[in-house]
């Protein structure tokens, strides 16, 4: 391993800084072609109806329609997991939410398009809507999907590690406490767009803003019915994506098929309007969370219950509803665990995969009710969370497998920024400080469909020139995924990072990598890269070792000179290097791939929530309420993140203020909420606020200083480039609940809700019991529990008789 | 069949005669008549800032100033900022101190910079802050962005001097 670093965590400039502050970067909107055609989409007035008929024949004969495209053109569903394929791209049957689309116009121009799309005739025979999983279990019928566990359950399960109730029997005090997490939207700056248009080849090309064109490309390929080698997927830079364009879209589907259709280009842009009802955003989650403590602060096990309120289709629901539980043990060491979760369809935008996927919900609950728990034993809540953390190399209750783990550094370098010890409790009315813990993967362990090949390559080209070509399917979404590429390619071959290009996010040119999702860029893509400039690296120092007088292994590559370890003045430059090498050897070229480590766990299930590497963060929120508006003001905010080693430390910096940003939106003001218009109206379940107007986010105005520490380690995770683990997610997730118990520090008010508005705060304090949030937890049909040993009971990470218990201490 | 104007403009210091339909926005134009992509649409509702421009100096919103209230007028997108091959020192200081991530609304944020530092050459940062507060961004957290504006408000007092 090396160990003096070139490049890697010097800050620096990212590589596509420059295309960014010049305008010159082309998003998909930005491209332009001749004789290019608009596609613009007529969406559902209804949140649940049957589609009885799409009359189009006005529409088709309006001045400068090309095609008039309806569910009937469509007649293979998508769908980003394969166990839930239940959309069309054009609504064939039902729609199942208010912004459903039904049908496409493809015009000369878009206003033409909007035009044609008033000419369109639907006839619907409405149903019933489901508005939120309480009343979606309440009323099986009618089922928004014909699948699914029963009813209108979309997914349902339920896991026990260890026996849950005698651990809580055997604690001192036992907490049970309800929260509930509002949904709420990634709202990227960049609207959707696409452009798809047939090559000179023949063969389908689309250019589009998605994060995962790996996933689109194979989706396209079914619902088209299309090999996949004739298509070829560009993700275009997205205008940032946290999440939101990971799922194919209808619209991604109905410009390749209209392209395919008129052999013209074709492109659509969706309003802002419209992106809100593609959505896939942040579910919904009700929660309920019992957890065991002994009065010396030491837990002794969680029973976790999540409701998911779906929305009307699958999108990556069934991981979402894993991830409302899976990875609850990771921060604090919980012998036994219980873990019951439940998604419901309601007939409203498809919630999906955000920034933190899933485990933003319980993340909020647990770190709340570890501050009710630190309070009432009357211990610090800082040394409460201390006492329970889970220690690096070793496995949770559940069967992950936890490498290097920097939480203990984290909470210490946030207390002693933040003054943690002197000021909590010091500041005075009205002002407080509230501290939290989180985790986040560095990738997920498994592929959305199975398989066995990589889940990331890259290629490298070099020539005479000395320029260094990386090719590899990762997504730039705003992460940073070619600087991360570029950076570790350039320490490896020790050249000026200027001289590494990255074409990525191609399925026409680059190898597989699986997209910008889960956190996997840095440790998946980087280690295909790594392993790709290392073998390079390798063959051109078995050239020129000799000319060197050294052996192989005693050739350095640094700051664009190759020489032998002992003579560092001496050697050659790297572009000599390169040219004695294609002498010697021909074009050289190398490939690296990367697949995650098989998971401890083998039961049904544990595929969900194992990772390469977790990175951790503690976060300090101090604010400031007001007691007469309740109106919430934080003046500062101090994270560390435990990022094993930051590539580029201007970047990662970037990063972490940017997760604490969106982390402190959702806490404050973000809400993908929606209400049913008066009956004499439609009764219609619809948007409260599908335009950013309406959409609350903070300004610049609004955003406290945030004083970041990057906490790295001296001890490599063997499991990551350099040590490099993530950055894009896990600062977001503490924020939510340090804020909650910031408030609580500061009034007394326990909002177990998020997000934590001024109203809520005003009626918490006129409450008896100072507290606003959840009441009541529906009786959800969970399962019987898939039953699972704990790895310190004898367990071996298969599902087991429940009564094998017996054998344990 | 709809009638396009014909209207001569300044676009970033060159004289441009354009022809468009006249309830197109200046947004439109600039990116689907003038083939200047540099400006963004983010919200068709004049509330993110990703379409900012200088019309005349001033900060305008693209997507709510119809191109005709141009004809005559200085437009400053962009694509007009740097000098040569040399970033403006907004620019340079956007990529250097990662103000911009996904890149998406930084063309608005340096054009709306770019008028504050205009007049007003060393700014606190709670006045970048205020300048800056109707340029929505959803991947910096606005830290960054404040920390480049303010550096390049140094350099360009440092050219002057």
């Amino acid at each position: 391993m090396k160990k003096r670093f070139d490049i890697v965590g010097k800050a620096r400039r990212r590589v596509d800084g420059r295309s960014k502050v010049t305008g010159q970067l082309r998003y998909a909107d930005d491209l332009f072609m001749p004789r290019m055609l608009f596609a613009k989409l007529l969406r559902s007035p209804h949140p649940h109806a049957v589609v009885k008929e799409v009359g189009i024949e006005r529409a088709r004969k309006h001045a400068g329609v090309h095609l008039v495209l309806t569910g009937q053109d469509f007649p293979v569903p998508f769908g980003i997991m394969p166990v839930s394929v239940d959309e069309y791209p054009l609504a064939r049957e039902r729609v199942r939410y208010v912004g459903d689309p039904v049908a496409a116009v493809i015009a000369k121009d878009e206003q033409t398009a909007v035009e044609a799309l008033g000419l369109i005739e639907v006839r619907y025979r409405v149903l019933p809507p489901v508005s939120n999983p309480e009343e979606g279990l309440k009323n099986p019928e009618p089922r928004i999907h014909d699948y699914g566990e029963q009813g209108n359950i979309h997914r349902n399960q339920s896991y026990e590690f260890g026996d849950i109730e005698e651990s809580l029997k055997n604690a001192d005090l036992v907490f049970e406490d309800l929260f509930f997490y509002e949904g709420n939207t990634h709202l990227p700056m960049e609207q959707q767009a696409s452009l798809a248009f047939v090559d000179a080849d023949g063969k389908l090309q689309i250019a589009s803003s998605t994060q995962n064109p790996h996933y689109l490309h194979r989706q396209l390929a079914r619902v088209l019915q299309v090999p996949e080698a004739q298509i070829r997927v560009v993700a275009t830079p997205n205008g940032g994506g946290f999440g939101g364009k990971c799922d194919p879209g209808g619209h991604e589907f109905v410009v390749s098929k209209a392209a395919l259709v008129l052999g013209r280009p074709v492109k659509i842009g969706l309003t802002r309007e419209e992106v809100f009802y593609v959505h896939r955003g942040r579910h919904p989650v009700l929660m309920k969370m019992k957890t065991g403590v002994t009065r010396d602060g030491k837990l002794t096990g969680m029973h976790l219950q999540t409701l998911l309120d779906g929305g009307g289709y699958g999108s990556h629901g069934p991981a979402s509803t894993f991830y409302t539980g899976v990875l609850t043990p990771v921060t604090y060491h919980y012998p036994r665990f219980k873990f019951e979760a439940c998604r419901v369809f309601t007939n409203k935008p498809a919630c999906g995969p955000k920034r933190g996927h899933g485990t933003p919900q319980p993340r909020f609950g647990q770190e709340v009710q570890l501050d009710k728990i630190a309070e009432k034993l009357g211990l610090d809540p800082a040394e409460l969370r201390l006492r329970n953390l889970t220690k690096p190399d070793s496995l949770t209750a559940s069967w992950l497998k936890i490498g290097s783990n920097g939480l203990a550094e984290c909470i210490e370098k946030v207390t002693a920024m933040s003054g943690w010890k002197q000021r909590r409790g010091k500041l005075g009315k009205g002002r407080g400080l509230g501290i939290a813990c989180s985790t986040y993967m560095c990738g997920a362990g498994v592929a959305i469909y199975w398989n066995k090949m990589p889940h990331s390559g890259v290629q490298i080209l070099l020539d005479r020139s000395g320029s260094v070509i990386v090719y590899c399917g990762a997504t730039e979404v705003g992460q940073g995924s070619d600087d991360v590429l570029a950076g570790l390619v350039a320490e490896a071959l020790g050249v000026e990072i200027g001289n590494v290009r990255c074409v990525t996010g191609d399925t026409g040119i680059t190898p597989v990598d699986l997209g910008s999702y889960s956190s996997r860029v840095t440790i998946m893509a980087g280690n295909a890269a790594l392993q790709a400039a290392e073998r390079l690296r390798a063959t051109i120092a078995g050239v020129v070792s000799e000319t060197l007088g050294t052996l192989p292994d005693r050739v350095v590559f640094s700051q664009g000179k190759v020489f032998a370890a002992d003579q560092p003045g001496a050697g050659m430059t790297f572009v000599e290097a390169v040219a004695l090498a294609e002498a010697a050897l021909g074009t050289l070229s190398a490939v690296g791939s990367y697949s995650p480590p098989k998971p401890p766990g083998s039961y049904k299930g544990a595929g969900v929530g194992p990772s390469p590497a977790y990175s951790f963060s503690a976060c300090v929120v101090e604010t400031e309420v007001d007691e007469r508006t309740g109106w919430i003001h934080v003046p500062k905010i101090w994270i560390a993140h435990d990022i094993g080693r930051a590539l580029n430390p201007t970047l990662a910096r970037g990063q972490v203020i940017g997760g604490v940003y969106m982390g402190l939106g959702e806490a404050l003001m973000e809400e993908q909420s929606f209400r049913r218009l008066p009956a004499k109206l439609s009764g219609a379940l619809v948007h409260r606020a599908p335009s950013m107007l309406d959409y609350k986010s903070l300004t610049a105005l609004d955003m406290p200083e945030v004083e970041v520490a990057l906490i790295e380690q001296e001890e490599s995770d063997p499991n990551a480039p350099y040590g490099a683990k993530e950055v894009g997610q896990g600062p977001l997730l503490p924020v939510m609940p340090a804020l909650a118990n910031a408030i609580y520090d500061a009034v007394g008010v326990r909002i177990d809700e998020i997000p934590i508005t001024p109203d809520k705060v005003l009626r918490a304090l006129q409450q008896k019991d100072k507290r606003v949030g959840p009441q009541s937890f529906p009786a959800v049909p969970y399962p019987e529990p898939t039953f699972v040993l704990p790895p310190w009971e004898d367990g071996d990470g298969k599902e087991t008789k429940r009564d094998a218990k017996t054998a344990v201490v | 069949m709809r009638h396009s104007v014909l209207r001569s403009l300044t676009l970033n210091g060159e004289p441009v005669e354009v022809s468009f339909a006249p309830y197109k926005t200046l947004l439109e134009v600039l990116r689907e008549d003038l083939g200047h992509t540099g400006t963004k649409h983010g919200c068709e509702l004049g509330e993110c800032g990703a379409c900012a421009v200088l019309v005349d100096g001033e900060p305008r919103l693209s997507c709510l100033t119809l191109a005709l209230e141009c004809a005559g007028r200085s437009v400053e997108t962009i694509e007009g900022l740097a000098r040569g091959s040399q970033l403006h020192p907004l620019q340079a200081a956007f990529a250097d101190f990662g103000g911009s991530q996904c890149g998406y609304c930084t063309p608005g944020v340096i054009m709306t910079a770019k008028a504050l530092l205009d007049r007003n050459p060393s700014p606190t940062r709670d006045e970048i802050r205020e300048a800056t507060a109707g340029n929505l961004c959803r991947c910096t957290g606005y830290q960054q962005i404040t920390d480049a504006i303010e550096d390049a408000a140094r350099q360009l007092r440092e050219k002057k001097t």
